[in-house]
């Protein structure tokens, strides 16, 4: 279990995460709604130790991972994978150097296996053959599930999906849902996954958390948020132009109301 | 803050500038250094990187020899034309060999093959961790339980230092070789003579201090590039700002310390 408590982080004057509390439950899938530039990266980021909040506790299974030193993070970062927005694949590598990368840096497989260990990844997100190809010749949605083949190649028990489906289209989006829903069936992780993606977010989800002005505004789950009665929640959920976030900015004022 | 900087004059405006760009510089030179002991404590540590390091004395070395050998080459043709006509106004020209080989082995060898490293494997260098950490690949690193300063940087603080002086005993050797052969087939010296003033005043010391200028100069460039390259944010743009500044940095750092280590060698 991830119990994340007062969080804040700030980027110079701007502050992106102010006391923010979110509960993530082992096993589940919870799923962080918000606005574009409203810190759902930076929170998934203070998770895994990317970034140092200036205040919080993240607790997981227990364990603050803000007062453990390089070391100990080191340790606790084996228990995460993440798959990235633009996927990040390294694109000096090929694709089995890339899935094989966490493999052979934790030494966790003989060099005679990796090959056959890789292909098994791969073949857990749909994929066989490819190992030879460069990042640069894989399609959007390919390089989604090589990625992702890379975040569980080492076995995380935690797994981030930062804006899994942003980008691909409907039916390449809805490959990579069931992807996260048969993880977690399968191999039983516990995940966060950030978007503002409602189609995805409503098929993925255990519970669905809105971040907003820095803090978790509503937690429930899909049917509670698609049926939420507070305002702000309702107009992010239904996508709707005119609303309480968007009359409390001030450019969106100007540009809506015009 | 637009308010306020309209009602300063102009004096303000430069000191507030230039109290900006030193700041900046300061800073810079910080992370430069903290740079520099994050990869003294991790080149140490185990698993080594070993694999990273030869691919990388690859790119330094071996692909940047032809650039540094022809650059090495005309320095020492050129220096010898020159110092030939200097010094035929006071009958001086036996002294043509020793001036080439001091001049390349104690200064131009090591501070061109440094500048051309600069220009190339800076910019390469820069560029590369940039589009790395522009594209999130340097926190990819992160999470696959590797620590990007050593497996990005070591390596190539490690190869550039070994690979600099390699490079530069062949800068040497090809520079007097260039002023040996505008000397004795373009000018008409007595090759004999033209080897044996190379021979006379050349010692051991003006090779070795090279050497080890050389090594710096290796070691300055990588630290700087990688760190221009990890601090690059901001898409592509950013990218080509990282390694504008990557090369700029790097190569007035190689004129800068040589004059230091210049001074206190000799």
């Amino acid at each position: 279990m991830i119990a994340i408590r007062g969080l804040s982080k700030r980027f110079g004057k701007k502050v992106v995460l102010d006391g923010l509390d979110l509960t993530v439950p082992k096993g589940k899938n919870t799923v962080v709604i918000g606005g574009s530039g409203t810190g759902k990266s930076v929170l998934v980021k203070c998770a895994v130790g990317l970034l140092r909040p200036e205040a919080g506790e993240i607790l997981i299974d227990g364990q603050d991972i803000l007062r453990m030193d390089e070391r100990e993070l080191v340790r606790v970062r084996r228990r995460f994978g993440m798959l990235f927005q633009g996927s990040a694949l390294f694109d000096s590598m090929d694709v089995g150097d890339n899935v094989a990368f966490a493999l052979r840096r934790l030494k966790m497989h003989p060099e005679g296996h990796i090959r056959e260990v890789v292909e098994e990844k791969l073949s857990m997100v749909g994929l066989r053959d490819i190992q030879r190809l460069m990042p640069a010749e894989l399609s959007g949605g390919m390089k989604k599930r090589v990625g992702l083949a890379r975040a569980i190649a080492s076995e995380p028990d935690i797994l981030l999906y930062d804006e899994p489906t942003t980008g691909l289209d409907p039916i390449m989006a809805d490959v990579i849902n069931d992807l996260i829903i048969s993880l977690r069936e399968t191999i039983g992780v516990t995940s966060i996954t950030i978007t503002h993606d409602m189609a995805s977010a409503y098929k993925i989800a255990d519970q669905i958390a809105m971040l907003y002005k820095g803090k978790i505004i509503e937690v429930g789950t899909p049917e509670e948020i698609r049926t939420t009665s507070n305002p702000v929640v309702a107009q992010f959920v239904q996508g709707r132009a005119h609303g309480p976030i968007t009359d409390e900015s001030e450019e969106f004022v100007r540009f809506v109301s015009r | 803050m637009t308010d306020s900087t309209a009602r300063k004059n102009g004096a303000a405006r430069l000191a507030e500038l230039l109290g900006q760009r030193v700041y900046a510089m300061v800073l810079d030179l910080g992370a430069i250094f903290t740079l520099f002991v994050q990869v003294v404590s991790w080149a140490v540590r185990p698993p080594s990187e070993i694999r990273n390091i030869v691919k990388q004395m690859e790119e330094v070395g071996v692909r940047s020899m032809p650039v540094v050998l022809v650059t090495a080459t005309f320095t020492g043709m050129v220096l010898a034309l020159q110092s030939y006509s200097g010094f035929q106004r006071f009958g001086a020209t036996s002294f043509v060999g020793s001036v080439v080989a001091l001049s390349i082995t104690r200064e131009l060898g090591p501070v061109f093959a440094g500048l051309m490293v600069s220009g190339r494997v800076g910019a390469s260098m820069a560029a590369e961790l940039g589009t790395m950490k522009v594209t999130e690949q340097i926190d990819a690193l992160v999470t696959l339980a590797t620590n990007p300063v050593k497996y990005l940087v070591v390596p190539r603080v490690v190869a550039a230092t070994l690979v600099l002086p390699v490079l530069v005993v062949f800068a040497d050797l090809l520079g007097i070789v260039g002023g040996y052969f505008v000397s004795v087939h373009l000018l008409g010296a007595n090759p004999y003579v033209y080897i044996a003033k190379t021979y006379q005043y050349l010692e051991f010391k003006d090779i070795y201090t090279g050497l080890i200028k050389a090594s710096v100069f290796g070691t300055l460039i990588a630290l700087i590039s990688c760190h221009h390259g990890f601090v690059a944010q901001g898409g592509a743009e950013g990218v080509g700002r990282a390694t504008t500044r990557a090369v700029v940095a790097s190569s007035m750092m190689v004129l800068i310390s040589d004059y230091f280590m210049t001074s206190f060698m000799f």
